[in-house]
């Protein structure tokens, strides 16, 4: 067993461990830190396979992101622990019935799962030998080209998770008294001051 | 000595520096320059670079010492001279009883974090509590292994040097998030919601900035990036860049005026209010080794890493981690100066500066930058 | 393949002996330093009384906002890695599909910033 096949072993039981507890844990913050550990590995095989840049990407993006969101909105959410374990009894058989289905799904999916013809040739052809051209490149002179229709995809995928997610969350408070910094900038004493001559004994 | 500091009174008064602080200052700085870059010569270590696994594995083990010892050295000396130029600045001594002009200072704070009582919250998350510390502590320190000291000394010379910079650091939130959850205490909460918050925003700059260096350069090789400053350092002719990246950087790190996240008047030391002795140590090594990755990475990206200011025979000389070191030596100059200098921004300022000043211009910049380098690649063309 | 793990090994390397030195910190300083808690000092930190309940509330639905925000500023980013490091080398295409894709974010940027999103209060 070389060096690779035992890293390879190492991030694929961690992964899966990891995987097993984000779903045992009680605490939602702990699955969402074994999530983490998850992702991490995944970026190790990522790297075991030749694709650094993806691995550093889904450190970044999932990791660094993603999670840290996961990890507001599971602080954020209120839970009450002991009224979740009282209800647990009345739920089993619908999400036993859930995952038996979903069971079903996942090996009618895998057992009619087969190659499509030239697949293999197909992704031989598409990475150059990571010696000659770094996987970056390769990468950027794919996808911006080759793959310019799902590239734009994924821009308005963008633009309407940006829209999407001011339109469910943003409340404005009415009360708060707001900096607005171009106004204070550009006001001058000639428009804030003003100067008034009193007499001695008369007040305003 | 005075003459020398006489010579540039006005330079040293313009900070604030008196003479006997100077002398300090001086003597500090040089100390924690030969530390940090005393790393260097560890990875020159290459004695044992034989092909068979065993000393493969062994030589790295040493390369590891050669770069963690010098680097937490240099930490608890950078701790000295910020509270030595602190002091300057300030018209104090700052450190001077234990050992000569408070050299053994950081000893002394080292041993007496060791000994104290790490103290456990009782309705915290135990295991969290302690992990977050560490964490924080670990990933300060892993970034150190692509940072080229020198040409050559480099731990690892990945292809996509600039990127693991980027994924690790996009790490550092989970420390205090996890720090700020597990205490259980408001303060901390609060403190690391505030802080994780800042760290994502500032992020954003940090990876637009580090972009325009990315389409000057070609490649994601630090050593790469460092080569093509040969002939003019990067913060010359992306000047903008670079007041940008070290803005963003000083919030990166939690540093003053932005060290809203401990703000001690609000919230009394924010994500970290709860520990203690080793605990809070490894938080504060880990702070400050950030800070002085902050520093190479800056060099690196910016003044030419180990590149010396002009290429002529006499400054070559000089070996090229002493450049280093001293670049890394000014810009933690420039953060503690900072630090004396600014009062704290207000937290709605904060996160406007981050979203609607910096990743605005520094979008735009990027795309001026590319602008101008496919202008001159055409014009070559034609 | 092997040129790729010779330089990502060290970083294990690294990474266990970073692990190791944290864990031998925190362990020996739970070992070594006096142990001598009561419950004022266990207490969670606070200005004068006793904690009233759980200190992880409910809080601003703006950090959200702010998270969910860098989520997308930060997959453009990472689309612009790649076309940063070869953008010389790219066709005309590849250059105009990136100018579209940042435009259609800036589009989002400039609605963020209408509507607010970006103000903190």
């Amino acid at each position: 067993m070389t060096v690779a096949d035992l890293a390879f072993y190492f991030f694929a039981i961690v992964a899966v461990v990891a995987a097993l507890l984000v779903v045992v844990a009680r605490n939602p913050v702990h699955s969402v830190l074994w999530l983490i550990l998850t992702f991490l590995s995944a970026a190790g095989m990522f790297v075991l396979m030749g694709a650094e840049f993806v691995a550093m990407l889904l450190v970044i993006v999932y990791v660094g992101a993603v999670a840290v969101l996961f990890l507001f909105v599971v602080m954020m959410l209120d839970v009450d622990f002991a009224e979740l374990r009282a209800g647990m009894a009345k739920y089993v058989p619908i999400a036993g019935l859930i995952g038996v289905v979903i069971l079903m799904q996942l090996t009618m999916v895998f057992g009619s799962w087969h190659m499509a013809d030239g697949a293999e040739a197909a992704r031989a052809a598409v990475t150059p030998d990571a010696a000659e051209v770094h996987n970056t490149k390769a990468l950027g002179q794919l996808i911006y080209d080759q793959y310019i229709y799902l590239f734009q995809a994924a821009g308005l995928i963008l633009l309407v998770a940006m829209i999407g997610a001011i339109v469910l969350t943003l409340r404005h408070r009415t009360y708060v008294k707001r900096q607005d910094v171009l106004a204070q900038m550009y006001r001058d004493p000639a428009s804030a001051l003003e100067l008034k001559d009193i007499k001695p004994g008369q007040g305003l | 000595m005075e003459a020398v500091y006489n010579l540039y009174a006005p330079l040293w008064k313009l900070i604030g520096l008196e003479y006997h602080n100077a002398i300090d200052v001086a003597y500090t700085s040089l100390v924690s320059l030969g530390v940090i870059l005393g790393s260097t010569f560890g990875i020159l270590f290459d004695v044992l670079n034989i092909n068979t696994p065993i000393f493969l594995i062994l030589s790295f083990v040493l390369k590891t010492l050669a770069i963690i010892v010098p680097l937490l050295i240099a930490v608890a000396y950078t701790t000295l001279l910020e509270r030595k130029l602190m002091g300057g600045i300030q018209r104090r001594t700052g450190p001077v009883v234990v050992g000569a002009y408070g050299l053994l200072q950081p000893l002394a704070d080292g041993a007496k974090l060791f000994l104290k009582e790490t103290i456990i919250p009782s309705n915290a998350n135990a295991l969290i509590f302690l992990a977050s510390p560490t964490v924080a502590f670990i990933l300060s320190l892993i970034t150190w292994t692509v940072i080229p000291f020198e040409k050559g000394a480099v731990y690892v010379d990945i292809n996509v040097g600039v990127v693991y910079i980027l994924a690790v650091s996009s790490l550092s939130v989970y420390g205090i998030i996890m720090a700020g959850w597990s205490s259980n205490s408001k303060y901390a909460f609060l403190g690391a919601l505030r802080s994780a918050a800042q760290l994502i925003s500032y992020e954003i700059s940090i990876g637009v900035v580090i972009l325009t260096i990315l389409a000057c350069v070609g490649s994601l090789n630090l050593t790469d990036i460092v080569l093509a400053q040969n002939h003019v350092w990067f913060v010359f002719p992306l000047f903008p860049s670079f007041l940008m990246f070290m803005v963003s950087g000083l919030a990166e790190t939690n540093r003053a005026p932005f060290d809203l996240p401990e703000a001690e008047a609000e919230l009394v030391s924010g994500y970290n209010v709860e520990y203690s002795a080793m605990t809070f140590a490894l938080f504060f090594l880990g702070e400050y080794a950030h800070m002085a990755l902050m520093g190479s990475i800056t060099s690196i990206f910016f003044l030419g890493g180990w590149l010396p200011p002009i290429d002529l025979w006499i400054f070559n000389l000089v070996p090229g981690f002493i450049w280093f070191g001293m670049k890394v030596t000014a810009i933690l100059f420039f953060f503690v100066w900072t630090r004396a200098a600014f009062p704290r921004y207000r937290y709605d300022q904060l996160m406007r500066i981050g979203w609607k000043v910096f990743l605005p211009i520094s979008l735009g910049w990027f795309l001026f930058v590319v602008g101008i380098i496919l202008a001159f690649q055409h014009s070559y063309l034609l | 393949m092997d040129d790729l793990l010779r330089e990502y090994l060290p970083i294990l390397i690294f990474l266990g002996m970073a692990v190791a030195l944290g864990l031998v910190l925190i362990l020996a300083a739970l070992v070594l330093a006096v142990r001598n808690p009561d419950p004022e000092k266990v207490s969670a930190f606070e200005c004068g009384f006793n904690a009233f309940d759980d200190a992880r509330m409910k809080f601003d639905v703006r950090f959200y906002l702010v998270s969910i925000l860098f989520i997308i500023f930060d997959l453009e980013i990472a689309f612009l890695f790649p076309w940063a490091v070869s953008f010389g080398t790219l066709t005309t295409v590849g250059f105009w599909s990136m100018m579209v894709f940042l435009g259609v974010l800036t589009i989002g940027f400039a609605y963020e910033w209408k509507k607010g999103a970006l103000e903190w209060e």
